[in-house]
Protein backbone atom coordinates (compact mmCIF):
# COMPACT_ATOMS: atom_id res chain seq x y z
CA UNK A 1 0.00 0.00 0.00
CA UNK A 2 1.43 3.54 -0.98
CA UNK A 3 1.48 6.08 1.38
CA UNK A 4 1.19 9.65 1.03
CA UNK A 5 3.84 12.25 2.72
CA UNK A 6 2.86 14.67 4.78
CA UNK A 7 5.57 17.84 4.81
CA UNK A 8 6.00 20.30 7.65
CA UNK A 9 6.92 24.10 6.11
CA UNK A 10 6.44 26.23 9.03
CA UNK A 11 3.75 26.44 10.94
CA UNK A 12 2.08 24.37 8.39
CA UNK A 13 1.27 21.20 7.30
CA UNK A 14 1.08 19.96 3.30
CA UNK A 15 -0.20 17.15 2.08
CA UNK A 16 0.08 16.52 -1.98
CA UNK A 17 -1.72 13.46 -2.92
CA UNK A 18 -0.11 12.18 -5.96
CA UNK A 19 -1.32 8.67 -6.55
CA UNK A 20 -4.26 7.25 -7.28
CA UNK A 21 -5.15 6.62 -3.50
CA UNK A 22 -6.72 2.70 -2.81
CA UNK A 23 -9.29 3.28 0.42
CA UNK A 24 -7.20 1.81 2.97
CA UNK A 25 -4.27 4.63 2.06
CA UNK A 26 -6.93 7.38 2.04
CA UNK A 27 -7.22 6.28 5.73
CA UNK A 28 -4.19 5.94 6.54
CA UNK A 29 -3.54 9.28 5.71
CA UNK A 30 -6.52 10.42 8.07
CA UNK A 31 -4.53 8.83 10.71
CA UNK A 32 -1.02 10.04 9.91
CA UNK A 33 -2.70 13.56 9.86
CA UNK A 34 -4.35 13.35 13.11
CA UNK A 35 -0.62 12.48 14.55
CA UNK A 36 1.28 14.81 12.79
CA UNK A 37 -1.07 18.18 13.86
CA UNK A 38 -0.38 16.93 16.78
CA UNK A 39 2.94 16.37 16.88
CA UNK A 40 3.96 19.15 15.54
CA UNK A 41 1.40 21.87 16.94
CA UNK A 42 0.71 22.88 13.52
CA UNK A 43 -2.66 25.11 13.15
CA UNK A 44 -3.01 24.45 9.47
CA UNK A 45 -3.21 21.89 6.92
CA UNK A 46 -3.05 22.16 2.96
CA UNK A 47 -4.81 18.88 1.08
CA UNK A 48 -3.25 19.58 -2.26
CA UNK A 49 -5.30 17.48 -5.03
CA UNK A 50 -4.20 18.83 -8.37
CA UNK A 51 -2.98 15.73 -9.18
CA UNK A 52 -6.03 13.98 -8.58
CA UNK A 53 -8.46 13.16 -11.68
CA UNK A 54 -11.31 12.10 -9.54
CA UNK A 55 -12.83 12.58 -6.14
CA UNK A 56 -15.58 9.86 -5.44
CA UNK A 57 -17.16 9.46 -2.26
CA UNK A 58 -14.90 7.80 -0.11
CA UNK A 59 -12.27 10.49 -0.51
CA UNK A 60 -14.56 13.08 -0.15
CA UNK A 61 -15.68 11.82 2.85
CA UNK A 62 -12.23 11.43 3.71
CA UNK A 63 -11.61 15.09 3.17
CA UNK A 64 -14.18 15.77 5.21
CA UNK A 65 -13.29 13.67 8.06
CA UNK A 66 -9.87 15.23 7.96
CA UNK A 67 -11.31 18.86 7.90
CA UNK A 68 -13.51 18.26 11.13
CA UNK A 69 -10.64 16.02 13.02
CA UNK A 70 -8.37 19.06 12.49
CA UNK A 71 -10.38 20.99 13.67
CA UNK A 72 -11.04 19.35 16.88
CA UNK A 73 -6.75 19.75 16.90
CA UNK A 74 -6.87 23.44 16.81
CA UNK A 75 -5.91 23.26 12.90
CA UNK A 76 -7.85 24.69 10.01
CA UNK A 77 -7.75 22.41 6.75
CA UNK A 78 -7.53 24.06 3.18
CA UNK A 79 -8.26 21.95 0.04
CA UNK A 80 -6.55 23.42 -2.66
CA UNK A 81 -6.45 22.43 -6.77
CA UNK A 82 -9.73 20.91 -7.48
CA UNK A 83 -9.86 20.24 -11.52
CA UNK A 84 -13.22 22.20 -12.90
CA UNK A 85 -14.00 18.13 -14.28
CA UNK A 86 -13.63 16.74 -10.59
CA UNK A 87 -15.71 19.72 -9.39
CA UNK A 88 -18.86 19.58 -11.65
CA UNK A 89 -18.44 15.39 -11.15
CA UNK A 90 -19.18 16.09 -6.96
CA UNK A 91 -21.52 18.38 -6.75
CA UNK A 92 -23.58 15.53 -9.33
CA UNK A 93 -22.65 12.61 -7.26
CA UNK A 94 -24.44 14.59 -4.41
CA UNK A 95 -21.16 15.70 -2.43
CA UNK A 96 -21.36 19.37 -1.29
CA UNK A 97 -17.74 18.82 1.36
CA UNK A 98 -19.78 20.57 3.83
CA UNK A 99 -17.07 22.48 6.66
CA UNK A 100 -14.08 22.17 4.14
CA UNK A 101 -12.52 25.19 3.39
CA UNK A 102 -11.16 25.45 -0.37
CA UNK A 103 -8.54 27.62 -2.51
CA UNK A 104 -7.71 27.59 -5.73
CA UNK A 105 -4.02 26.90 -5.72
CA UNK A 106 -1.58 26.16 -2.36
CA UNK A 107 -0.23 29.91 -2.16
CA UNK A 108 -4.16 31.36 -1.66
CA UNK A 109 -4.63 28.31 0.75
CA UNK A 110 -1.35 29.61 2.68
CA UNK A 111 -3.00 32.93 2.25
CA UNK A 112 -6.39 32.16 3.72
CA UNK A 113 -4.73 29.91 6.82
CA UNK A 114 -3.10 33.09 7.48
CA UNK A 115 -5.61 35.09 7.63
CA UNK A 116 -8.06 32.71 9.92
CA UNK A 117 -4.86 32.52 12.11
CA UNK A 118 -3.89 35.86 12.66
CA UNK A 119 -6.08 38.09 15.16
CA UNK A 120 -7.75 41.35 13.88
CA UNK A 121 -5.56 44.16 13.22
CA UNK A 122 -7.06 47.89 13.51
CA UNK A 123 -6.09 47.74 9.99
CA UNK A 124 -8.71 45.35 9.09
CA UNK A 125 -11.40 46.34 11.28
CA UNK A 126 -10.81 49.82 9.04
CA UNK A 127 -10.24 52.36 11.37
CA UNK A 128 -7.82 54.81 10.68
CA UNK A 129 -5.51 55.46 13.31
CA UNK A 130 -4.29 58.85 11.97
CA UNK A 131 -0.69 58.41 13.40
CA UNK A 132 0.19 62.04 12.18
CA UNK A 133 -2.19 63.72 14.40
CA UNK A 134 0.40 62.86 16.95
CA UNK A 135 3.07 64.80 14.86
CA UNK A 136 5.76 63.27 12.82
CA UNK A 137 7.51 59.99 13.93
CA UNK A 138 10.88 60.82 14.80
CA UNK A 139 13.17 58.59 13.80
CA UNK B 1 -2.94 -4.40 -19.19
CA UNK B 2 -3.61 -3.74 -23.13
CA UNK B 3 -4.51 0.09 -23.57
CA UNK B 4 -5.32 -1.21 -27.11
CA UNK B 5 -9.41 -0.63 -27.08
CA UNK B 6 -10.97 -2.72 -29.81
CA UNK B 7 -14.52 -2.29 -30.59
CA UNK B 8 -17.23 -4.40 -28.79
CA UNK B 9 -14.04 -6.48 -26.70
CA UNK B 10 -15.04 -6.73 -23.41
CA UNK B 11 -12.20 -5.89 -21.04
CA UNK B 12 -12.68 -7.60 -17.36
CA UNK B 13 -11.40 -6.94 -13.98
CA UNK B 14 -11.86 -8.71 -11.70
CA UNK B 15 -12.61 -7.07 -8.30
CA UNK B 16 -11.81 -8.94 -5.28
CA UNK B 17 -9.64 -6.56 -2.81
CA UNK B 18 -8.95 -2.66 -2.75
CA UNK B 19 -6.75 -2.48 -4.88
CA UNK B 20 -8.69 -3.68 -7.71
CA UNK B 21 -11.04 -0.66 -7.67
CA UNK B 22 -8.20 1.06 -8.48
CA UNK B 23 -7.67 -0.85 -11.39
CA UNK B 24 -11.34 -0.46 -12.50
CA UNK B 25 -11.00 3.30 -12.48
CA UNK B 26 -7.53 3.20 -14.37
CA UNK B 27 -9.34 0.82 -16.89
CA UNK B 28 -12.13 2.82 -17.33
CA UNK B 29 -10.25 5.89 -17.53
CA UNK B 30 -7.99 4.37 -20.59
CA UNK B 31 -11.12 3.28 -22.28
CA UNK B 32 -12.85 6.77 -21.70
CA UNK B 33 -9.81 8.40 -23.28
CA UNK B 34 -9.74 6.48 -26.40
CA UNK B 35 -13.50 6.51 -26.76
CA UNK B 36 -13.24 10.40 -27.00
CA UNK B 37 -15.06 11.09 -24.43
CA UNK B 38 -14.96 14.67 -23.10
CA UNK B 39 -13.13 15.37 -20.35
CA UNK B 40 -16.17 15.97 -17.71
CA UNK B 41 -17.69 13.30 -19.12
CA UNK B 42 -14.59 11.19 -18.30
CA UNK B 43 -14.20 11.92 -15.31
CA UNK B 44 -17.97 11.19 -14.46
CA UNK B 45 -17.83 7.93 -15.30
CA UNK B 46 -14.82 6.89 -13.79
CA UNK B 47 -16.38 8.45 -10.73
CA UNK B 48 -19.27 6.06 -11.09
CA UNK B 49 -16.75 3.24 -12.14
CA UNK B 50 -15.22 4.04 -8.40
CA UNK B 51 -18.66 4.02 -6.70
CA UNK B 52 -19.89 0.95 -8.48
CA UNK B 53 -17.04 -1.00 -7.82
CA UNK B 54 -16.46 -0.53 -4.48
CA UNK B 55 -20.29 -1.30 -4.17
CA UNK B 56 -19.29 -4.47 -5.51
CA UNK B 57 -16.39 -5.09 -3.30
CA UNK B 58 -18.02 -4.12 -0.18
CA UNK B 59 -21.65 -4.95 -0.70
CA UNK B 60 -21.03 -7.84 -3.27
CA UNK B 61 -18.36 -9.59 -1.37
CA UNK B 62 -16.13 -9.00 -4.45
CA UNK B 63 -17.32 -9.82 -7.94
CA UNK B 64 -16.32 -8.25 -11.34
CA UNK B 65 -16.35 -5.45 -14.19
CA UNK B 66 -16.77 -5.47 -18.01
CA UNK B 67 -15.87 -2.66 -19.63
CA UNK B 68 -17.07 -2.64 -23.50
CA UNK B 69 -17.01 0.03 -25.88
CA UNK B 70 -20.30 0.23 -27.99
CA UNK B 71 -21.93 1.89 -30.85
CA UNK B 72 -25.12 3.39 -31.71
CA UNK B 73 -24.57 3.64 -34.87
CA UNK B 74 -24.59 7.07 -33.87
CA UNK B 75 -22.35 7.54 -31.49
CA UNK B 76 -19.71 6.00 -29.46
CA UNK B 77 -20.04 4.63 -25.87
CA UNK B 78 -18.38 2.86 -23.08
CA UNK B 79 -20.94 0.50 -21.36
CA UNK B 80 -19.71 -1.15 -17.84
CA UNK B 81 -20.79 -4.25 -16.08
CA UNK B 82 -20.65 -4.94 -12.35
CA UNK B 83 -21.46 -8.15 -11.17
CA UNK B 84 -21.37 -9.87 -8.16
CA UNK B 85 -22.61 -13.03 -6.39
CA UNK B 86 -23.82 -10.94 -2.90
CA UNK B 87 -26.64 -10.82 -1.01
CA UNK B 88 -28.15 -8.77 -3.56
CA UNK B 89 -30.59 -6.01 -2.58
CA UNK B 90 -33.84 -6.29 -1.30
CA UNK B 91 -35.64 -2.84 -1.39
CA UNK B 92 -33.93 -1.09 -4.69
CA UNK B 93 -36.02 2.01 -4.03
CA UNK B 94 -34.23 2.58 -0.67
CA UNK B 95 -30.67 1.73 -2.03
CA UNK B 96 -31.20 4.44 -4.62
CA UNK B 97 -31.94 7.10 -2.29
CA UNK B 98 -30.18 9.68 -1.89
CA UNK B 99 -28.23 9.55 1.75
CA UNK B 100 -29.49 5.68 2.40
CA UNK B 101 -26.31 3.21 3.26
CA UNK B 102 -26.09 -0.18 5.59
CA UNK B 103 -22.12 0.45 5.14
CA UNK B 104 -21.36 3.41 7.03
CA UNK B 105 -20.62 5.05 4.33
CA UNK B 106 -22.45 8.75 2.77
CA UNK B 107 -25.45 6.46 0.43
CA UNK B 108 -24.28 8.48 -2.82
CA UNK B 109 -22.56 5.55 -3.97
CA UNK B 110 -26.04 4.12 -6.20
CA UNK B 111 -27.77 7.22 -6.88
CA UNK B 112 -24.85 9.39 -7.40
CA UNK B 113 -23.42 6.99 -9.55
CA UNK B 114 -27.43 6.88 -11.55
CA UNK B 115 -26.95 10.70 -11.87
CA UNK B 116 -23.39 10.61 -13.12
CA UNK B 117 -24.04 8.19 -16.49
CA UNK B 118 -26.59 8.33 -19.23
CA UNK B 119 -28.11 5.04 -19.02
CA UNK B 120 -28.54 2.87 -15.37
CA UNK B 121 -30.02 -0.50 -15.08
CA UNK B 122 -29.87 -2.92 -12.25
CA UNK B 123 -31.01 -6.38 -11.78
CA UNK B 124 -31.16 -7.70 -7.95
CA UNK B 125 -32.91 -9.34 -5.90
CA UNK B 126 -32.41 -10.43 -2.68
CA UNK B 127 -29.96 -13.86 -2.80
CA UNK B 128 -29.80 -13.28 -5.92
CA UNK B 129 -26.40 -11.35 -6.46
CA UNK B 130 -26.37 -7.98 -8.22
CA UNK B 131 -25.95 -6.63 -12.18
CA UNK B 132 -25.43 -3.20 -12.96
CA UNK B 133 -24.90 -1.97 -16.18
CA UNK B 134 -24.13 1.91 -16.71
CA UNK B 135 -23.39 3.33 -20.06
CA UNK B 136 -21.92 7.13 -21.26
CA UNK B 137 -21.92 7.86 -25.03
CA UNK B 138 -19.32 10.45 -26.54
CA UNK B 139 -21.42 13.66 -27.14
Amino acid sequence: MDRVPVLKIGDLLLVSIQVDMQDQTALALQEDLAERIVATGCHGVIIDITALDIVDSFVGRMLSSIASISRVLDAETVVVGMRPAVAITLVELGLSLDGIRTALNVERGIELLAQAREPETPDDLGIDLDLDRFGPATS
Amino acid sequence: MTTDVGLGEPQLVTIAADEDVVRVRQLVRTVAVAAKLSLVDQTKLVTAASELARNTLVYGGGGGAEVTVVDSGRRKGIRIVFADDGPGIADLDLALTDGYTTGGGLGLGLSGARRLVDEFDIDTAAGRGTRITVTKWAR
